[in-house]
């Protein structure tokens, strides 16, 4: 029985990484075949670099993710606070709505945000592009933000804020040391998640874009939909590197700081 | 911290002008003509498409069994390891999901293509060349690849939390191997699959890139017919907007019947 579990573990795991290692082999070969190995090549790595429209939209989307995240993060982080101090109707009012984005398929809320810039840009006289872009991208990250926000609040001492303000405290004092302070573990997470959402994006910037603002899953999609280009195998291979070596360094900084954590807690 | 409430403000002003007015508009465009009239048109007309949302229901319905199947050992292998192992292989399983999802099924194109690597291989051994991409299997394939760590993820953090000894309890009290499989752990990770079935069939039916990289031109899902309305040729948003309010319904409706199989307290998302 453990065998067969073994067996059957090793198969999944075949089945998810089998199509990522035959891009990264291809990515090396010498002729744009994409089923013969005929020599190794680093020339598709070399054309990727040079690709202008490769490069310009990884800045792009490296740009947007940060100012989007960075947005809905503060944006979020305020939400949660006001949203907590709700009475319970509103409350959960609002957080039906928050949840909307999440629970909508992506192509219904691209598409809603899409109907929306198209009715000012007729009226305002502007174009698709960075800023739509970047909206549409807040408004997909803020809901991320407060639900990894909220919880914190669950788990803190509704008195503490009441309690630093009785012991002199300013309310400004109060919730930059007591409450902020509670709930940073939910906004740096909250902030991840926003900022990996923001980088791999690709329908609802799909339909806010238009064609001056391109993102690197929209150039991507582009490329296959034209002729085989194996810069894309050079490319996978590299995210696939680089997503890689983040995953392993932040596991083993986790299992440091749990390691060291018991530590304290045995002394304690 | 009533004084608090004022915080949301920006917020809630952002959520209404881009959560709730563009939805609004979804429903207004839904039900009016191009000059704006009031109509029932554009949602009598999504019928003529009827094909096609049964083979998305059909093909999404497949995809999210063959997810929940395949995922179900998976978690369960997951949950019963040593406890050191489990974040190591939670993140092997998962690590192919932080891939783009495009580059993901850019592979399957790769793989299965008149060319590709499979039937390649199956030439070697005297067979094919099979007709692999452009089918509906092919499509079924990509969203089973794309979304199965969706069902892993939910179903592992419930399986987690199973107290062993209520297993324990079980067998020592006469339960079959079997028997705890059915009684204990099926029933206590519940709410896992009904998030995990959520989880896999709301992206899989409303994929438009799925079926346009693997399934060609013969295999259009809800999701082509909305974006041909708004970005292609078939210029409508009229009626764009119609399919995306009956894609909502439909979604809507699958969820109340997902939620009815959670016990109150354990909705997820």
């Amino acid at each position: 029985m453990k065998r067969l579990g073994k067996i059957y573990f090793a198969l999944i795991l075949m089945f998810l990484y089998v199509p990522i290692f035959v891009l990264i082999v291809f990515s090396f070969n010498e002729t744009k075949s994409r089923s013969v190995f005929s020599g190794f090549t680093l020339e598709w790595y070399a054309k990727l670099f040079q690709n202008r429209i490769i490069i310009h939209s990884l800045v792009n989307t490296i740009i947007i993710a940060t100012l989007a995240s960075i947005i809905s993060t503060v944006l979020g982080t305020l939400a949660a606070i006001g949203i907590n101090s709700m009475r319970k109707v509103p409350k959960a009012a609002v957080m039906n709505i928050t949840n909307m984005p999440i629970i909508n398929p992506e192509i219904v809320t691209g598409v809603s945000l899409m109907l929306l810039f198209v009715f000012f840009a007729a009226r305002m006289n502007f174009e698709f592009g960075f800023v739509t872009l970047l909206i549409a991208h807040i408004t997909f990250d803020v809901p991320y933000v407060i639900l990894n926000i909220m919880p914190k609040f669950k788990q803190m001492d509704p008195n503490l804020f009441e309690a630093a303000q009785d012991l002199g405290c300013s309310p400004m004092q109060a919730f930059r040391k007591v409450i902020l302070p509670e709930i940073m573990p939910g906004v740096i997470s909250g902030f991840l998640m926003a900022f990996t959402y923001s980088l791999d994006d690709f329908v609802i910037s799909y339909f806010t874009s238009g064609s001056t603002s391109q993102t690197l899953p929209i150039t991507i999609y582009s490329m296959t939909r034209r002729k085989i280009s194996p810069e894309i195998n050079a490319l996978s291979t590299i995210i696939f590197i680089v997503v890689l070596v983040i995953l392993v360094v932040k596991n083993f900084v986790e299992n440091r700081a749990a390691k060291n954590n018991s530590f304290k807690g045995e002394r304690a | 911290m009533k004084k608090l409430k004022v915080f949301s403000a920006p917020y809630l002003v952002w959520m209404i002008v881009f959560i709730v007015v563009p939805l609004l508009m979804v429903a207004y465009y839904a039900f009016t003509t191009d000059s704006g009239a009031f109509t029932i048109k554009n949602i009598s007309n999504v019928g003529q498409y009827a094909n096609i949302f049964v083979r998305s229901i059909w093909l999404a319905l497949v995809a999210t069994v063959i997810c929940l199947v395949l995922a179900y050992p998976v978690a369960y292998l997951l949950s019963r390891m040593e406890k050191h192992k489990q974040g190591t292989m939670l993140l092997i399983v998962m690590l192919p999901m932080w891939m783009n999802f495009l580059l993901r099924t850019y592979a399957w194109m790769t793989l299965l293509g008149n060319n590709g690597v499979i039937n390649h291989i199956l030439g070697f051994v005297g067979l094919g060349p099979y007709k692999l991409i452009n089918t509906s299997g092919a499509v079924v394939l990509g969203m089973v690849y794309n979304y199965l760590p969706f069902m892993i993820l939910p179903l592992y953090s419930v399986m987690e939390k199973i107290d062993k000894s209520v297993i324990e309890a079980a067998s020592d009290l006469g339960c079959s191997s079997g028997g705890v499989m059915l009684r204990v752990i099926v029933p206590l990770s519940l709410p896992g699959i009904t998030s995990g079935i959520t989880m896999v069939f709301v992206p899989a039916i409303s994929t438009f890139i799925i079926s346009r990289m693997l399934g060609g031109g013969s295999n259009l899902l809800i999701g082509d017919l909305i974006e041909m309305q708004f970005l292609g040729n078939a210029y409508n948003p009229q009626l764009g907007a119609a399919i995306s309010l009956v894609l909502m319904v439909i979604i809507l409706v699958i969820m109340t019947v997902m939620n009815q199989f959670s016990p109150d307290d354990q909705v997820l998302i």
